[in-house]
């Protein structure tokens, strides 16, 4: 008994007595966590309430009284049930993922996609086997997917306004960021850099892009391009939106990479200017590798806002996801089916960017463990 | 030196070709570029002016409407904002496990969907969830809820109310000079004065009595279901509700964000040490944890609030009448001037933008100096 | 052409440059390096050549046609994702004009704002969308209206429960409205003209207006009125709605193009103009092949089917281009009744659409 009352143990852990009950299992785990102190406590009831109050209404119209099966017409959901119409859904799935490509060619998108990963793959993780001769196809891809996506040289040419869907937005997000890159490592060199005309336009341009709202020059492109060039010049308004967004996201992308190349300490541009290494020479080989090493979260993030302000494209005329939706909106077997096409699109969404913000973080931790400058 | 003649060479020379272009194009079509059509009437309403406006007043003033409402927006937006990211933020971290789960879900699930999606979703469950302003929620039928908006009565000032107006400008210097003045006496003796409560009291109570002396020079005019609308008393739209609230709740997610990891960057030794010293915990977070971790919250917070500013653009999708809206809408679309128009807009952006990064570079300069 | 007159303009640049800096053989070499590049660049996006634009059209092998981005009746895709429409249907006239086909066209879907800088920017190579046909867009923003295919005007819609009979009642009323049309100039001009006050609420398409319509944001939707049958056929209980009797505007919708180029003009117009004929004359997609084969006693039909004259050349068109053109798409009726009509969803009268015959408006010159 006096050993007993010692107590040279932690709560719960003796060997001879079983824990009290308030300590472990469930009731343990729910003191702890939930009912630790009386503020605790009345948070913890009102959010049970909140979700009580929220959870069951969203359950029941979106499965228990919805209807998932292949219909034609909203009315037809009317008849059995009042909750939402995924019908919509299911009759325009093909649309909301390839918008209007040809049905015989879809396998070029398919293929396409699901290169991008493996051209991806090399880029975002360091051990995977073979990468060298996979850095390689990562950079014959982009010219790999123009020609699948567009046609030519013997496949058969499909027009941009035929593109549209989830195909649009990844297409728009993967472009603009890809080609923007180089763009904004220039950028962020000329901000960088000690000539001051290079480095007074650099700010220039960045600050002009990051300045004003996507939207804006989305209006530019669509309404304004075609006045700066030559009188009869033709060409498309996807291309026209893409060059906007890579104008773009090259000003994000060079803010970004300048935060990388301020971390970078003075001693290692001193260290490969002692070596004597020509301005290129430095940059290419000491400064930029750590530079874009530090930036890649901030590039994937830069990412995964470019991939959400694809949406916008909806409003010059361009056919992404909400674009489709309000064409099929505009078909009358459909009107007034807008929450089930929204709230399915910011799926699609949540989804993909969840994912990427979670490869962000991976990375974040990644290189935290690494040499980072504190 | 090379270099850069060769950048300016052929920066010039894609500025002289579009230039030329557009001249050239515009010759083309016979159009002339000018903004005379700023002072023509705009033949077109708009339903939240703060300033007198009519369809017979001008394009500038339909511009300067517009203007008048984007700031509405993002004023609105970024107080909201920061409170909603902080709560969020602070939540975040609670040891509760189902606020700090319920908190990270709404900031993920915030995050990860485009804004404009949330602006037409907002939009879509206020007028689709609130009743008709005939079975408007009214709270003593002073304020009401309804689909067309939310109305509160609107205060009518009478001239006497300017004394009002100064009585509180004297209490708000009056404030500042206790508080300098109770700063000092800590500092020399060490002695606390309840400086909040006072100052609370001083900025609240001294307008009221004024307010109150003068015999009450305001009326309150209360919105009437008349007709088919209210009539009277302020209205805050849908539009700019659900505007403001998805604007707000997004950015606010990205700041709950910078918030939390904010207080997490700031050492665990440092509350140990304020705990050591027998500092009380509220106090600790207020004097030890927050202006340090306001340091590393505030820059990227101030590009929040210029994303917030920029994203009101969007407020096209739900028919706001913002800047966009106005001169780079309807405007434009009336006139058929989409050059002029549009540089309008840009730099309208570019001198909000502008101006907030150069308060934030002041910002910045000014922690810096505090750091030492 | 047109490139070259901008690579004389780089060049003169370089040359400048060039004077200036010529102890720079570095320089020299870069910046004519450069100069190749900017040309190269500019020449990568295509011209248009000085031709007319049918050759250009017919080089290009399809028809470049504006349409609306989504509405009831005028522009919509089905479920297979081909436009539709009675719009798009001009669209598919034309090109079976130029080539036979009706196929042979690509459409780009344009908004209220871009419509016309597209149209300007030779984007496209004409506008079948919903376009109201007014004074300020013909002449000062250049454009080239071809006629109308639609006699449209502004109306109300208003739930029955509200118990208006007018529109002179509505003093006060939030009344929606879509965005980037001549709607939101005469609703400002109809209440300011009437002494009337209202809340206007803007939106930017018509499914969404519809949608704020319902869910009672607003008391009252004002558009064109074919776009009010859509929207009044498209509700639940139809019998719940009423259109007001006023019409505040004349809203004549057609074809357009831009400036510049007349015989590309003439044969949309002429497109549109013998889709009418046929209706008049009794010519549908299913009798035009029989009557085209026999002489017919009518002189202008055995014109039109190219049997009689030199028509279709003098439209640097097939002979037989008036056939393609309706066998095609069928007449004016037809199409009509198609997207449109008593047996669709929309459910419209011909109303002041029908043939001037049926004392209508709907009139076509002679083909003579």
């Amino acid at each position: 008994m006096a050993e007993l009352n010692k107590q040279d143990y932690e709560p719960g852990t003796h060997v001879d007595l079983a824990p009290p009950v308030s300590q472990v299992g469930i009731t343990g785990w729910m003191r702890k966590n939930l009912f630790s102190t009386p503020t605790n406590v009345v948070l913890t009831i009102l959010t049970i309430y909140f979700l009580y109050k929220v959870i069951p209404p969203v359950l029941n119209w979106a499965f228990i009284d919805a209807v998932f099966s292949d219909l034609d017409h909203r009315n037809e959901c009317r008849e059995i049930a009042g909750g939402a119409c995924w019908a919509v859904v299911r009759a325009r799935l093909e649309q909301f993922i390839y918008g209007f490509y040809p049905e015989h060619l879809r396998w070029r998108v398919n293929l396409t996609f699901v290169l991008m990963f493996v051209a991806l793959l090399p880029l975002l993780y360091d051990n995977v086997p073979k990468r060298k001769y996979l850095l390689w196809f990562s950079l014959i891809y982009p010219f790999f997917a123009f020609f699948m996506l567009w046609g030519g040289l013997g496949l058969e040419d499909v027009e941009s306004a035929k593109m549209g869907g989830f195909m649009l937005t990844v297409l728009i997000g993967m472009t603009g960021i890809v080609v923007s890159l180089p763009l904004g490592i220039a950028l962020s060199l000329g901000r960088h850099s000690s000539a001051p005309i290079i480095k007074v336009l650099s700010v220039w341009y960045i600050e002009f892009f990051r300045g004003v709202p996507l939207i804006t020059l989305l209006f530019v492109a669509s309404t304004l391009l075609n006045y700066f060039m030559p009188p009869g010049t033709h060409f498309d308004l996807l291309l026209r939106v893409i060059i906007m967004v890579i104008l773009f996201a090259a000003a994000y992308i060079a803010e970004v990479i300048r935060g990388g190349l301020a971390a970078i300490p003075k001693g290692q541009f001193e260290a490969a200017d002692a070596l004597g290494l020509s301005y290129a020479k430095s940059m290419r080989l000491i400064i930029l590798p750590q530079a874009l090493k530090i930036s890649i979260p901030g590039i994937v993030n830069t990412f995964i806002g470019l991939y959400k302000d694809t949406t916008l494209v909806v409003i010059v005329g361009l056919l992404d996801p909400l674009g489709i939706s309000r064409a099929t909106l505009a078909d009358s077997s459909w009107q007034g089916l807008s929450t089930e096409l929204y709230i399915f699109i910011a799926l699609g969404f949540f989804i993909s960017c969840f994912a990427m913000s979670r490869y962000s973080l991976y990375l974040e931790r990644k290189l935290d463990t690494g040499h980072r400058v504190k | 030196m090379i270099i850069q003649i060769i950048v300016v060479i052929i920066v010039l020379s894609l500025l002289g070709f579009f230039i030329r272009n557009t001249v050239n194009n515009l010759e083309a079509l016979g159009a002339e570029v000018g903004y005379g059509f700023l002072f023509n009437p705009s033949n077109y309403d708009i339903n939240q002016h703060l300033i007198e406006y009519s369809s017979r007043s001008t394009h500038l003033r339909a511009t300067m409407v517009g203007l008048i409402n984007t700031g509405l927006v993002a004023v609105v937006g970024i107080v909201l904002a920061t409170l909603i990211g902080f709560v969020a933020g602070v939540l975040r971290l609670s040891s509760n496990f189902l606020v700090n789960r319920l908190a990270y879900i709404f900031v993920e699930f915030t995050r990860n969907v485009p804004v404009l999606l949330w602006i037409l979703l907002w939009h879509g469950v206020l007028i689709h969830s609130l009743p008709h302003p005939r079975q408007a929620i009214t709270i003593y039928d002073v304020t009401f809820l309804a689909n067309r908006g939310f109305y509160v009565p609107k205060p009518l000032l009478d001239p006497l109310f300017w004394l009002v107006a100064i009585a509180a400008v004297v209490a708000i210097i009056g404030a500042v000079i206790f508080s300098k003045y109770a700063k000092r006496k800590q500092e020399l003796t060490g002695e606390q004065l309840p400086v909040i409560w006072i100052n609370s009291a001083l900025i609240v109570f001294v307008p009221l009595l004024v307010f109150w002396l003068t015999g009450t020079p305001a009326t309150l005019e209360m919105p009437v279901f008349e007709g088919f609308n209210f009539k009277g008393g302020i209205v805050l739209s849908p539009e700019f509700i659900a505007l403001t609230l998805a604007l707000a709740v997004y950015t606010g997610a990205f700041i709950a964000e910078i918030v939390r990891a904010g207080i997490l960057s700031v050492s665990h030794g440092q509350t140990e040490a304020a705990y050591a010293l027998g500092v009380k915990p509220s106090w600790t977070m207020r004097l030890v944890i927050l202006p340090q971790a306001l340091r590393v919250v505030v820059p990227p917070m101030i590009s929040q609030y210029l994303n917030l500013t920029k994203n009101s653009s969007l407020a096209i999708a739900v028919g706001y009448m913002d800047v966009v809206a106005t001169i780079g809408g309807i405007s434009l679309n009336q006139t058929g001037r989409a050059l002029e128009c549009m540089s309008i807009v840009l730099l309208i952006y570019l001198c909000l933008s502008l101006s907030i990064s150069a308060f934030m570079n002041f910002y910045n300069k000014r922690i810096s100096l505090v750091e030492r | 052409m047109q490139v070259g007159k901008y690579q004389l303009f780089v060049a003169t640049i370089f040359v400048g440059m060039e004077t200036q800096l010529n102890n720079e053989v570095k320089i020299m070499r870069l910046t004519k390096y450069l100069s190749i590049v900017v040309a190269v660049l500019a020449l990568g996006v295509s011209g248009v050549s000085s031709a007319g634009m049918l050759d250009d059209i017919k080089a290009r092998g399809h028809l470049q046609c504006g349409i609306n981005t989504g509405l009831t009746g005028f522009a919509f895709t089905d479920d297979a994702g081909n436009w539709q429409g009675f719009d798009v249907a001009l669209c598919q006239a034309v090109a079976a004009a130029v080539f036979g086909d009706a196929s042979a066209v690509k459409y780009t879907n344009l908004t209220g704002k871009t419509r016309f800088p597209s149209l300007n920017a030779g984007e496209v190579d004409m506008l079948s969308r919903n376009t109201t046909w007014t004074y300020s867009r013909d002449v000062d923003l250049k454009m080239t209206f071809l006629g109308v295919n639609y006699y449209d005007g502004q109306g109300f819609i208003v739930p029955a429960a509200l118990g208006v009979t007018s529109a002179t009642q509505l003093d006060g009323a939030s009344v929606c409205i879509q965005t980037g049309t001549t709607t939101e100039l005469n609703l400002a001009d109809f209440f300011r003209g009437n002494n009337m006050n209202y809340e206007p609420v803007p939106i930017e398409t018509n499914e969404e207006a519809r949608n704020s319509y319902l869910a009672g944001r607003c008391d009252v939707y004002t558009t064109d009125r074919s776009g009010l049958a859509a929207t009044r056929a498209s509700l639940d209980n139809p019998q719940d709605h009423v259109v007001l009797p006023e019409i505040i505007s004349k809203e004549p919708l057609g074809p357009v193009v831009r400036h510049g180029d007349d015989e590309w003009a003439d044969i949309v117009r002429w497109t549109l103009n013998v889709i009418i004929i046929a209706e008049e004359k009794g010519i549908t997609s299913e009798n035009v092949a029989a009557m085209a084969a026999e002489v017919q006693k009518d002189a202008e039909l055995n014109r039109m089917f190219g049997t009689e004259g030199e028509y279709g050349a003098m439209l640097g068109l097939s002979a037989d281009w008036v056939v393609n053109v309706i066998s095609a798409v069928g007449n004016y009726g037809e199409i009509f009744e198609k997207y449109l009509g008593v047996n669709t969803d929309i459910g419209l009268e011909r109303g002041v659409n029908a043939l001037w015959t049926d004392g209508g408006l709907i009139y076509s010159p002679p083909y003579r």
